[in-house]
């Protein structure tokens, strides 16, 4: 996975609560095996309206999503992290995320960053005013600045520090095989198993 | 303090626990589809790995799959080399497949329980969102993304952040017209998208005990429309005599020594959870969405809510957004809202309850003029208990369409999809934006509901049936 320290780059505002991942990224995409190419497929319903916010000129080359509460919701896909990813987006700030599609950022390092409503209203207001408007979001500090905004903001500690060094969970994991290995030697003999009967 | 049932099925599976890092937890089963699969298969292959528990994994073939002709080649190129990919990467890393054609084959969370794979007591985890639904059983189960899906096949394990409980008791019995499927919508309705959010939800009660694993299945089947982490209900005598005898459930004195600590699985009377919700069954009624979430409900004796009445603006802004896509407007009657498609399946509504429960509305009535119903079982052991019981030759009779199994209409991913503009009654879990297909609209009903509006052309529940002129030709 590639590290997140810092990232500076302007903003889009999403005024829409409950986007789910099937607007995201729409089922038809989900056939595709890789983990690229589908960025055409973001938010491909709503790019359809020319007044969609992607679609307005000065929002072009945009890297941080502002987004409304509960994004992210429903269908587990992976796949919309890749599409916001392999858009562009670096960053996504809501005051909400869907539990699944965190964990899903997190992993790729796609930065999801949880701010109060009343904060992500205030970046909305500055964005649609002034679209070159920069946005920091600095992992090191823990920190959201835009122009007459800085806002603190949470994540758990062993995440962030995955994020940082950009490390593998799976080597990690790796890393406690005799603990996984004496965890299944005292498994008892009921417990299902795949094998056909 | 006593713990919760979540709380002692994630005790019972953590490996490591160290200060300041997620638990690490065991996974018991891991259940896989075509979909979310091809990119961790290709993550293991890169990195040299193995998957570590072939005899804890199983893949289904479900999202993609045809409904008809399913003994020709699959029509569109792409949906077929994701099969194919599917079979390729369970040859090659060992993985026990079954595909489309097979016995076994269906949507991966009714194939799960109806082998007896899922037990209480276990953690179960697929790349998909609706995992949920095993934890009917008294299982752990959660949805997870490809990443995860790649750590599981590699370590049969996952670092999991902890969670925080909830309890929704549903007191007293469920009017006779209701079911499963409007208690979870109620529940939506009534918490929101986002209220589940970081929580494991168990559902107890009096309503929920007398619930079949069927019905009970259909109501943690859409935890996650609630945005839960997983749904559980304690395992009871009902559970027990589900699993007794099933291909993958134990034997002998497995079978005791399960049973003795199945029966462990319930909430301490001291335990206490993070958050109550209490619901009273005897207030429910039969209950649509009319918006684009699942919280976007209401009895069908209601009306479309007019957006000014949400105090929350961004609640108002939904609301507002969606009866423009579904072409509703507010104030009219739920139950004048006429359909062009009855769609009876998916994970939350595709077993032979649900099927047996559509059918006995259909009998001897007829699907309106205009309107196409589609019935796609859950498996194809659904499907052959349908027949044995001669369902098939009801939904026919009546003119709905008689479909194999797989997830169909509830996502399209297959060619099973609503038209721009055109209006679904749906089983299904999601009436997101085009989930069922471009433009289409759905409304999310119980299988009863689908029947009874599939006979009059609008959403209607059975009762509406006897008041109305019997359909012509009957």
């Amino acid at each position: 996975m590639e590290a997140f320290t810092t990232h500076t780059g302007r903003a889009v505002p999403l005024r829409r609560g409950n986007v789910d991942t099937d607007q995201i990224i729409p089922a038809h995409w989900l056939k595709k095996v890789t983990r690229d190419g589908f960025e055409d497929g973001l938010f491909e319903a709503w790019r359809k309206d020319p007044g969609f916010v992607l679609n307005q000129s000065a929002h072009q080359g945009a890297t941080v999503l502002v987004a409304g509460p509960d994004f992210g919701t429903g269908s587990s896909r992976e796949h919309a992290v890749w599409a916001l990813q392999n858009y562009g987006f670096k960053a996504v700030v809501s005051s909400r995320f869907a539990d699944i599609f965190r964990g899903n950022s997190l992993k790729n390092g796609l930065l999801t960053v949880v701010l109060p409503q009343e904060t992500v209203d205030r970046l909305w207001e500055l964005i649609e005013a002034d679209p070159a408007a920069e946005v920091t979001v600095d992992l090191v500090e823990r920190q959201v600045r835009a122009e007459g905004i800085t806002a603190e903001f949470s994540l758990d500690e062993n995440a962030r520090w995955r994020l940082l060094e950009g490390l593998d969970d799976i080597s990690l994991t790796l890393r406690e095989e005799s603990e996984i290995a004496a965890f299944e030697a005292r498994r008892p003999s009921f417990k299902p198993s795949t094998v056909e009967v | 303090m006593g713990r919760t049932l979540a709380e002692k099925v994630w005790d019972d599976h953590v490996v490591r626990r160290a200060e300041g890092e997620p638990d690490l937890l065991f996974i018991d089963l891991h259940l896989l589809h075509e979909v979310t699969s091809p990119q961790a298969f290709d993550g293991l292959r890169k990195a040299g790995r193995t998957v570590r528990r072939t005899d804890l994994t199983l893949a289904t073939e479900d999202h993609n799959t045809p409904t008809v002709d399913i003994d020709k080649p699959i029509a569109d190129p792409v949906s077929r080399a994701q099969l194919e990919t599917l079979r390729k990467n369970c040859a090659e890393f060992g993985v026990r497949l079954h595909p489309l054609g097979d016995v076994e084959q269906g949507v991966v969370h009714v194939v799960g329980p109806q082998l007896g794979l899922t037990q209480p007591g276990t953690t179960v985890v697929c790349g998909d969102s609706h995992t949920s639904t095993h934890g009917a059983f008294g299982a752990l189960a959660f949805g997870i993304g490809t990443s995860q899906v790649e750590h599981v096949l590699a370590t049969q394990t996952l670092p999991l952040a902890p969670f925080k409980t909830m309890a929704i008791t549903v007191e007293g019995e469920l009017p006779e017209e209701v079911t499963a499927k409007d208690l979870i919508l109620a529940i939506i309705a009534r918490i929101g998208t986002g209220g589940g959010q970081g929580y494991v939800i168990e559902y107890r009660g009096p309503a929920i005990e007398k619930l079949s694993m069927e019905a009970r299945m259909t109501v943690c089947n859409m935890s996650i429309e609630a945005g839960a982490r997983a749904g559980m209900i304690a395992p009871d005598e009902t559970t027990f005599a589900y699993l007794e005898g099933r291909p993958h459930a134990p034997r002998g004195a497995d079978w005791d020594a399960a049973l003795e600590y199945w029966r462990t699985l319930r909430t301490d009377e001291d335990a206490v959870f993070d958050r109550e919700v209490v619901v009273d069954a005897a207030e429910l009624a039969p209950f649509v969405t009319w918006g684009t979430n699942p919280g976007q409900g209401a009895p069908l004796s209601a009306r479309v809510p007019d957006p000014a009445s949400y105090t929350d603006p961004s609640e108002r802004l939904a609301a507002e957004k969606a009866l423009e896509y579904m072409g509703l407007t507010a104030g009219q009657k739920l139950r004048d809202i006429a359909v062009d498609t009855v769609f009876v399946g998916s994970c939350t509504n595709g077993r032979i309850e649900d099927l047996r429960a559509a059918a006995a509305v259909l009998a001897g009535r007829s699907v309106a003029d205009g309107v196409r119903m589609l019935v796609v079982p859950g498996s194809v052991r659904v499907a052959l208990q349908a027949v044995e019981e001669g369902l098939d030759k009801v939904f026919t009779a009546a003119g709905a369409e008689w479909r194999h199994a797989g997830c169909s209409m509830c996502l399209g991913m297959n060619p099973d999809q609503l038209a721009p503009g055109e209006r679904s009654a749906s089983t299904s879990n999601r009436n997101f934006e085009g989930r069922q297909g471009k433009g289409g609209r759905t409304h999310l009903v119980s299988p009863q509901v689908a029947a009874a509006t599939a006979v009059l052309g609008r959403l209607a529940s059975p009762a509406d049936l006897s008041a109305a002129p019997t359909p012509a030709g009957v």
